[in-house]
């Protein structure tokens, strides 16, 4: 794999008229070389060679300190991405009272809660045990029973979970032994999360965390077959800004029966039913993939990758499962649907495509949106010239074909793997080995992700885990027209005269996903990367129009 | 401190109405000129931080972290400690590292002071060195307040010398959490005064800044090194915050005992009374007469008030947020008619009450309820029982008028649902006046909402 790597990027390639390695090296050549060595490995010039094989990045590698970077931790990753927009779930923060008051409601997750008959929602709430010093010196478990007491008592939640902060595991606070106790006393699922903030290297290690308590608590507690035809799962889609509002309407459209989602617009009982669906649709790769592959083991249910990040992402994905069922009634419907929904998006995205042409877009977000908005661009005619993940794995810029090669480092070894046998009784294998082959000739990936980087284009610039210095430099060097990350990196971009789109939390805008969201994000970006505001950086009496494009990197 | 018992003896907090420590220290640092903040302890800490603080600021917020993992949280963070402030040097190049650290250091018992002596022993180009300044902020003790005072203290206590005062003679303002707007207030009053603010922290810049026209690698603007080392040397301290006021050891007590620099301790000048303490102390302690600018914004402020005042009569209000801004709201209140109905707080000093009750008159004391230590459930109980006309505090209280059907006015910190959380002004005769006409023309809307018919005078 090493070899097959450096023969690729010995190939010259140019970026933007310039050219990447030696960006690459004016850049790593301010850090000291120690850090430099590391860096390096995680900035990764793209040459994609036969059978889509990419250079090796190194990635979900912990963070050098002192370098400002975008990630989040373990608690983050579990209470705040998977667990926070479950609705009906009572989530407790056992910790000091910052982590809770920072999760609160802060990602933009939508919510339905009219779709379940309690019409229960704690989302708006921040449960907190608010630990105080006399709970760091003599311990906080019975603090904690009393908020779970004190949480049942004042709304009678179906359920309740704990999340552990920092402290908390160096205290020595068993909050499993707590959640089993209180889930006796009170009759409700009550599980706890071990999500220590110094856990992992990033907000992935929460997502596994989160991912190994829900199919240990949950998943499976309900066997009913729920009406409905082609049932499946959407996972790793968190309904920020509306977007699984839009994925269900088309879902319900082409009559194709959402079992649960992973975990936008969610329910507890959805979860707890969820192995009951017949497919399992992927997203996010990155934050959700252990459930399916558990689901898949455990009770036969494949899982696919899709994406219904851009308008033909989204027919794309629509036909693939309707493939997977290979029906004909439901291949047609899904063609209607796609007939039906498209000329709208089309023309949305020739109006704007005029004035997006040709623009510069660098995206740095997440561990499955710098992949999947390219899709957009692409639409509106724009050239992504750098991307990378906040917390993505090296299968998630390379594709899974490098799982057996990536080395376990001693931050992923303390993340339970959890060992998932099939299940004696509930075991169904959803499609006939036969049918499997049959449809994988046709050229049908199960359980395959290819990744991000055989996508891009050679040249690209691939940097994982993007500082808040490095990200100066790209905007110094290149002057993209459009910078795609989060809350934290906005304004200093934006201080440069250059738009940034926040793609985690949507700007306050969205839904982005499927038909009716490219046509949102067309008219978005329309709007950033045309705005007059710019114009007006450049004051009348200002006798130097040029200096704010004479930056060197210093 | 914070006391553990909470009203209606819950043990849990439920919608929080402070935040922690660590935030409040880094806020302070980001008013430094040429820092770089650094928290020391999980990646989280620092990131949760920053995406609080730009949701109000909407500005730059670049916090560095020692990246705490599994292995450090066992054997300590000195070794990160150092590399952090390596990596910051040779990226930013800062004059000063603010290094707060986090529950996860603190819990451990990392000795950060330590830490900083052996860094700066080891340091081969010592000339080069930025100032390294130490607070500590666990989480688990107090709210944002405590860090951002503790870490004001700690720039003076680590920088101030006994400096020569220049032509002018310099006034150390130590204004407390307050938005960047009041802080340049606070800036152009004592200027105007012929005096020459040294203002801890003085984020006005840094954190309220235009757009660049060249890189910047850390923002322009805050208080300078020189200027902090010169607070020693200043003809006084004002020190604004009444509870704060009632902490014994503090950067304006501090500066008293080692460099007898004159303490004057008052609340946040919100309102009248608070600010013509204020100006009464400036007149004082600079010699010169209260400038006719402000005797012009004072007669206008008080014209506004007689006119708007029968709008006001009788209203009742709730404040929440943190203890010094509640205070200084209630004593504002107080002078303008509206009744403070509900005074509530996160915070836990212990002088909450006694506070409230001094700055507003005793008739009224028996219509209000004063809360110390308290989250939103409890506040919202009790005001499902007062009921008021009109909420006065941060975002954090937008769930609560919505299922109370009362309108919240957006003051203090934070504010996320609005766009201008760093430019309210509410210090002054000019933010008093700002403040009055809000608080009037809300309450004249609400009037012409509820209206049938939709009179345009009201």
């Amino acid at each position: 794999m090493a070899e097959a790597a450096k023969d690729l990027s010995t190939e010259k390639v140019t970026l933007d008229n310039l050219d990447p390695e030696e960006v690459k090296a004016r850049i790593m050549a301010k850090y000291p070389p120690k850090v430099a060595r590391k860096r390096s490995k995680q900035f990764v010039i793209n040459k994609v060679g036969e059978d889509g094989k990419t250079p090796v990045i190194n990635a979900n590698v912990r963070t050098v300190p002192g370098l400002m970077g975008q990630r989040g931790c373990c608690y983050a990753g579990c209470k705040g991405v998977v667990l926070g927009p479950t609705r009906d779930i009572i989530n407790i923060t056992h910790g000091p009272i910052g982590c809770g008051f920072y999760s609160w409601l802060t990602r933009r997750n939508q919510t339905d809660p009219e779709s379940t008959p309690d019409g229960h929602n704690f989302m708006t709430y921040c449960f907190s045990t608010d630990m105080q010093d006399e709970e760091i010196i003599f311990g906080g478990e019975k603090k904690l029973k009393q908020a779970i007491q004190e949480a049942y008592d004042n709304f009678k939640p179906k359920a309740i979970a704990v999340f552990s902060t920092c402290p908390v595991g160096l205290i020595g606070d068993d909050v499993h032994s707590v959640c089993r106790e209180m889930k006796e006393k009170l009759g409700i699922n009550v599980f706890g999360f071990s999500c220590e903030g110094y856990k992992g290297v990033s907000q992935s290690a929460g997502h596994h965390i989160a991912n190994n308590g829900i199919f240990k608590h949950v998943v499976g507690l309900d066997d009913t077959i729920k009406e409905g035809k082609y049932r499946i799962n959407l996972l790793g889609e968190y309904n920020i800004g509306g977007d699984a509002f839009e994925i269900e309407r088309i879902f319900d459209k082409c009559g194709i029966t959402q079992v649960a989602t992973y975990s936008g617009n969610s329910s507890i009982d959805a979860f707890a039913n969820s192995h009951t669906a017949d497919l399992n649709c992927i997203m996010c790769h990155r934050s959700i993939n252990y459930v399916a592959e558990m689901m898949e083991t455990k009770f036969g249910v494949p899982w696919i990758k899709v994406n219904f990040i851009g308008a033909h992402a989204t027919a794309k994905s629509l036909r693939k499962i309707a493939q997977y069922f290979g029906e004909q009634e439901l291949i047609d419907k899904v063609e209607e649907v796609i007939a039906e929904e498209l000329p709208e998006v089309e023309a949305a995205c020739a109006e704007v495509r005029p004035r997006t042409e040709g623009k510069r877009a660098m995206l740095f977000v997440g561990g499955s949106r710098a992949h999947h908005y390219q899709e957009l661009f692409g639409e509106l005619g724009m050239k992504t010239l750098s991307a990378g993940y906040e917390f993505g794995h090296r299968d998630d810029y390379e594709g899974r074909k490098v799982l057996p090669d990536i080395k376990v480092d001693a931050d992923s070894r303390n993340i339970e793997e959890l060992t998932i046998e099939k299940d004696p009784e509930r075991f169904n294998p959803r499609i006939s080995e036969e049918r499997k082959a049959e449809l994988e000739k046709a050229g049908f990936a199960f359980n395959d992700y290819d990744g991000m980087m055989p996508e891009m284009p050679d040249g690209a610039m691939v940097i994982d885990d993007l500082s808040q210095w490095e990200t100066d430099q790209l905007i110094k060097i290149f002057k993209p027209d459009l910078f795609c990350a989060g809350i934290k990196e906005k304004y200093t971009v934006q201080k440069h005269g250059i738009p940034l789109k926040q793609l985690h939390s949507y700007d306050y805008g969205g839904p982005y996903a499927g038909f009716k969201g490219a046509i949102n994000f067309y008219h978005e970006i329309d709007r950033m990367v045309n705005s007059r505001v710019w114009e007006y950086m450049k004051a009348p009496w200002d006798k130097n129009p040029e200096l704010a494009a004479t930056y060197a990197c210093d | 401190m914070k006391f553990a018992g909470k009203t209606d003896n819950y043990a849990a907090t439920q919608n929080a109405c402070n935040l922690c420590s660590p935030l409040g220290a880094a806020l302070v640092f980001k008013g430094v000129s040429n820092c770089v903040p650094l928290l020391h302890g999980s990646q989280g800490c620092s990131t949760y931080i920053r995406r609080y603080m730009i949701s109000h600021f909407k500005e730059p917020m670049d916090i560095a972290c020692s990246n705490f993992g599994e292995h450090t949280a066992i054997f300590g963070g000195g070794a990160n400690i150092k590399l952090a402030i390596d990596n910051i040097r040779s990226q930013y190049s800062p004059e000063l590292i603010g290094i707060a650290t986090t529950c996860l250091s603190e819990t451990i018992g990392d000795d950060v002071p330590m830490f900083i002596r052996s860094y700066k022993e080891e340091c081969e180009d010592k000339e080069n060195l930025p100032a390294l300044v130490h607070v500590s902020t666990p989480s688990y003790q107090g709210t944002h307040m405590q860090g951002f005072h503790g870490a004001v203290r700690a720039l003076v206590e680590t920088l101030a010398e006994a400096a020569e005062t220049g032509d002018k003679p310099l006034l150390n303002l130590f204004p407390g959490m307050v938005s960047p707007s009041d802080l340049r207030l606070l800036k152009e009053i004592a200027a105007d005064f012929g005096m020459e603010p040294v203002l801890i922290p003085d984020y006005s810049d840094t954190l309220n800044g235009p757009l660049w026209t060249e890189y910047q690698r850390i923002p322009e603007g805050g208080t300078t090194i020189e200027a902090i080392k010169s607070t020693g040397g200043a003809a006084a301290s004002l020190e604004c915050g009444m509870i704060l006021a009632g902490e014994p050891e503090t950067a304006g007590t501090w500066l008293d005992k080692k460099f007898s620099v004159p303490a004057h301790r008052i609340g946040l000048p919100i309102g009248i009374r608070e600010t013509d303490k204020m100006m009464d102390i400036l007149a004082e302690v600079s010699g010169n007469p209260i400038p006719d600018k402000y005797l012009g914004q004072r007669g206008r402020l008080l014209d506004a008030m007689v006119d708007g005042h029968k709008h006001l009569n009788g209203v009742k209000a709730a404040l929440f947020g943190e203890e010094d801004l509640v205070a200084g709201l209630a004593a504002f209140c107080s002078e303008i008619g509206v009744i403070p109905a509900l005074c509530a707080t996160g915070g836990g000093a212990g002088r909450f009450e006694k506070t409230i009750k001094s700055v507003v008159p005793e008739r009224i004391h028996r219509k209000m309820e004063i809360m110390e230590d308290v989250d939103f459930v409890t506040i919202e109980k009790a005001l499902e029982k007062t009921g008021v006309d009109l909420l006065i505090g941060h975002s954090k209280g937008y769930a609560m008028s919505r299922r109370l059907k009362t309108p919240l006015l957006r003051v203090g910190f934070p504010v996320h649902d609005r766009v201008n959380g760093s430019r309210t002004l509410h210090l002054g005769y000019r933010g008093a006046q700002q403040l009055f006409d809000r608080i009037v023309n809300k309450i004249i809307e609400i009037k012409q909402d509820r209206s049938d018919v939709g009179y345009t005078y009201m």
